[in-house]
């Protein structure tokens, strides 16, 4: 599973993309995050405020429900902020 | 339809002839330019860096031109969004729509900037004359904005 991070999701966490292999208990991106807070603590602070934090899998948005599974491109970013 | 992600700038006149080039059937054209301003929160901003999401960003937008296309009869629409660094006056986004008449397109045009605000996969970084670089927060404002286009029929 590939993930990506942008704008200070990719600050805290400190890279703009990882590669991971997740356990089989993580079937949605909820169970994701849960599993990412207790990779490092630069992960844990991260997502420590899941208000401001927005995900799209295979690039399209979605919410914390939509499940993941092997081989997807998850991205985590604040709100977007463009125009 | 024309949807691009670049660093360079654009110019506006030159992409508002090109969508209606050759059309007999343009009634009007809306436009929106979105530009760097010098100020943000009462202070000076020095520079702007936008970052994006390559691939998602092309798409969504294209989803977004998709859905106005199915709520407006549109002859043509251009959307050219810019990423990197800018300073005060320059242009960020530019938004084209053309119609046989003026309120097609004057609503597009606003449903455009509105939907590409909340969904687009863009984030601003504000460099402010001391040196300090802040991620610009999303407003609620913003939000209000596109729900006023969300579909209760």
């Amino acid at each position: 599973m590939r993930l990506r991070y942008f704008a200070w999701l990719r600050q805290r966490v400190g890279v703009a993309a990882e590669e991971i292999d997740p356990p089989p208990d993580v079937r949605d991106v909820a169970g994701l995050i849960a599993h990412l807070r207790a990779r490092s603590p630069r992960h844990a602070e991260a997502f420590g405020e899941l208000a401001v934090v927005k995900v799209a899998v295979n690039q399209t948005h979605v919410g914390f429900d939509h499940p993941v599974a092997p081989g997807d491109e998850v991205a985590f970013f604040p709100p977007v902020t463009g125009g | 339809m024309v949807v691009r992600v670049q660093e360079t700038d654009f110019d506006p006149g030159a992409e508002i002839a090109a969508a209606t080039a050759g059309r007999e059937d343009v009634g009007a054209v809306a436009s929106f330019v979105g530009l760097v301003r010098g100020e943000g929160g009462g202070r000076r901003i020095r520079a702007m860096t936008l970052e994006h999401y390559p691939g998602m960003t092309e798409q969504e937008l294209e989803r977004i031109e998709a859905e106005a296309r199915g709520r407006w009869p549109l002859q043509a629409v251009t959307i050219v969004h810019r990423y990197g660094r800018m300073v005060p006056g320059d242009r960020i986004v530019l938004v084209v729509t053309a119609s046989a008449h003026r309120q097609a397109a004057f609503d597009a045009c606003a449903f455009l900037m509105d939907w590409l605000k909340t969904k687009a996969p863009f984030w601003k970084l504000e460099e402010t004359d001391d040196g300090a670089a802040e991620w610009v927060a999303a407003k609620a404002a913003d939000d209000a904005a596109a729900d006023r286009w969300a579909v209760t029929r």
